[in-house]
């Protein structure tokens, strides 16, 4: 095995970072969404569905594209938004952020919509009889309930972001010690002619990163069932 | 209690459309499943909004055209079929839920005094899931009535529960409303829990209310179609031994009972099928419970008579078809002989 290099180091504790930032980011975004999915009625339901889940099954390049067009420096938000703060996001670490989040965001809102559809509505209105008014039935009793749901969801976000690739390396780039990820990392040595064996200890690290989410989301669930 | 309930709302199945006043404080509304009895409660308690109407509680509006009142402001607590107690939070905090939400002013009930009417003390550190069904139901019972509601609002509270548990229950619903003084709405597809637990009934049947009456009365209306009769509901006390069975002191004479018991007091069901009547003294009968009794009431129901029979201060009805009402020539305030196996009663609970 080689020895590793403030690179690779570097890469590794991006890609952990990136995941993380983006999972803790989307975590509220994604209840209040699950939430509404699951007990709102309004207009444009279905349409606000589709563009959520819409980046299951576009190929990440696309999205990565569609971020440059939007977060450049000539786009939409670049332009209006961006810029008169005075907020650089295209090839910074904060673009992969995003990239992840966009990217992930569907498996989180779906996991906890699972959650929440399996509690009984009589709770809910249990609680409301009891004076909780929906804010705090929200809070008191569908965001306990569905903690389940939440943590499997940000388990599994967490994971998606740290293999993420394609709309990472159109926003962010691919630079080392900057920007570049584990899976970045690993198709510039799988791409060089000496770095198969790099390549192969990073790989070692993703599946080693892998296993570790898995068993502690696991771990979470096992004594969820337990106070139960 | 003064609530009165003027709404209707339209369903694909079918449209609810009631209107009435109730001023009683023990109210139960009766009628088979599927006949809006519990839409109306969502109505009321404000889970459910009506198309149209009006619903006022005591003076207040809790809606009309222009208001409408959410849940958690209307001060009206619920008990349900299923317990639904969370289950993330122990028995206590599950108490707790309400009482914490109420206004302090609104706090009448105390939570010792409540949870000692409900025998729930050695249950307050437990997770809730861990209970067994009855244990459930008065927890339930107990976080609804710390919520300090103004009207409770029972759904079906009894029906996922055995029969022995269903009497506790009752009690324990009778004990909670008459301690902490609140007022009830009993919903119910039985009877007979509505004799146990009601003073007035409103009768619904697909999606209008048909008649307000007693439960006496409608007890009485439904003896002629109803399989089993009309059910004398006997409580009797002071118990006496006699050849394996139990005699219980009733009116100037006593009953015989088979079943057996060791409590002091009980309760009996008895059905107006299994009285039999004779114009004069049998010589001998195999059945057990031969009472002289007065005839104080005759009244028809379906095909059938219903014969009200007194002996001392109590009361019993016996059923006869017409015919042999002419046969025994029954005439108010004549006598009659009232033949009851000891067999034919029932322990309630």
């Amino acid at each position: 095995m080689p020895e590793f290099t403030s690179a690779e180091y570097a890469a590794i504790f991006l890609s952990l970072k990136v995941s993380i930032v983006a999972t803790l980011l989307s975590l509220p975004f994604g209840f209040v969404l699950a939430y509404m999915m699951t007990y709102r009625q309004f207009r444009g339901k279905v349409a606000l569905d589709v563009i959520v889940n819409l980046p299951l099954t576009l190929p990440p390049v696309v999205i990565g594209y569609i971020l440059l067009i939007l977060l450049g420096q000539k786009g939409f938000i670049g332009q209006h938004l961006l810029q008169p703060l005075g907020i650089k996001l295209i090839f910074t670490w904060k673009a992969a952020v995003i990239a992840t989040a966009v990217v992930g965001f569907p498996l989180l809102v779906r996991s906890i919509r699972i959650g929440m559809e399996t509690i009984d509505q009589g709770l809910i209105q249990a609680s409301r009889t009891l004076g909780a008014g929906w804010f705090d039935s929200m809070m008191t009793i569908i965001l306990p309930l569905s903690l389940r749901g939440i943590i499997a969801g940000s388990a599994l976000m967490f994971a998606r972001g740290l293999g993420e690739f394609g709309a990472t390396i159109i926003v962010a780039g691919n630079m080392p010690g900057v920007t570049q990820t584990i899976p970045l990392a690993i198709y510039e040595y799988a791409s060089s002619p000496s770095g198969d064996s790099m390549a192969m200890a990073l790989c070692v690290v993703s599946v080693v990163i892998s296993v570790a989410v898995l068993l502690f989301h696991e771990f979470l669930t096992r004594r969820m069932i337990k106070v139960d | 209690m003064e609530l009165r309930v003027a709404i209707s709302k339209k369903f694909s199945a079918f449209d609810l459309n009631v209107d009435f006043t109730v001023s009683q404080d023990k109210v139960g509304i009766f009628g088979p499943s599927g006949s809006g009895k519990s839409t109306l409660v969502n109505l009321i308690a404000g889970l459910q909004r009506p198309d149209s109407g009006i619903i006022q509680l005591d003076g207040e509006t809790l809606y009309d055209a222009r208001t409408s009142i959410a849940p958690e402001h209307r001060r009206i607590g619920l008990i349900f079929q299923h317990p639904h107690l969370f289950p993330h939070l122990s028995v206590k905090n599950n108490l707790l839920y309400g009482q914490k939400r109420c206004a302090s002013d609104n706090r009448k009930v105390d939570f010792d005094s409540l949870i000692e009417v409900l025998q729930i003390h050695h249950l307050l550190d437990r997770g809730v899931n861990k209970l067994s069904g009855g244990e459930k139901q008065r927890v339930a019972i107990g976080r609804a009535v710390l919520s300090n509601p103004r009207l409770l609002l029972m759904d079906e509270p009894l029906s996922a529960l055995d029969d022995s548990l269903r009497f506790q229950i009752i009690k324990h619903l009778k004990d909670v409303s008459e301690t902490f003084h609140i007022p009830y709405l009993f919903i119910s597809h039985s009877l007979m829990e509505m004799r146990l637990m009601a003073d007035t009934v409103l009768v619904f049947e697909n999606g209008t209310m048909t008649e307000q009456t007693s439960c006496e009365q409608l007890a009485r209306n439904r003896m002629g179609q109803s399989p089993v009769g009309y059910i004398n509901i006997l409580n009797l006390a002071n118990p006496r031994q006699v050849d394996g069975m139990v005699a219980y002191p009733w009116g100037d004479s006593e009953l015989l009972v088979s079943a057996c018991n060791e409590q002091p007091g009980t309760s009996f069901e008895l059905s107006s099928k299994d009285i039999i009547l004779f114009k004069k003294h049998p010589e001998a009968i195999s059945a057990r419970n031969l009472l002289k009794c007065k005839i104080i009431d005759i009244f028809t129901s379906g095909n059938r008579v219903g014969v009200e029979l007194s002996s001392g201060e109590n009361r019993l009805i016996a059923e006869v078809v017409h015919q042999a009402a002419d046969d025994l020539g029954i005439a108010s305030g004549s006598e009659i002989y009232a033949a009851i196996k000891a067999s034919a009663f029932r322990r309630m609970g």
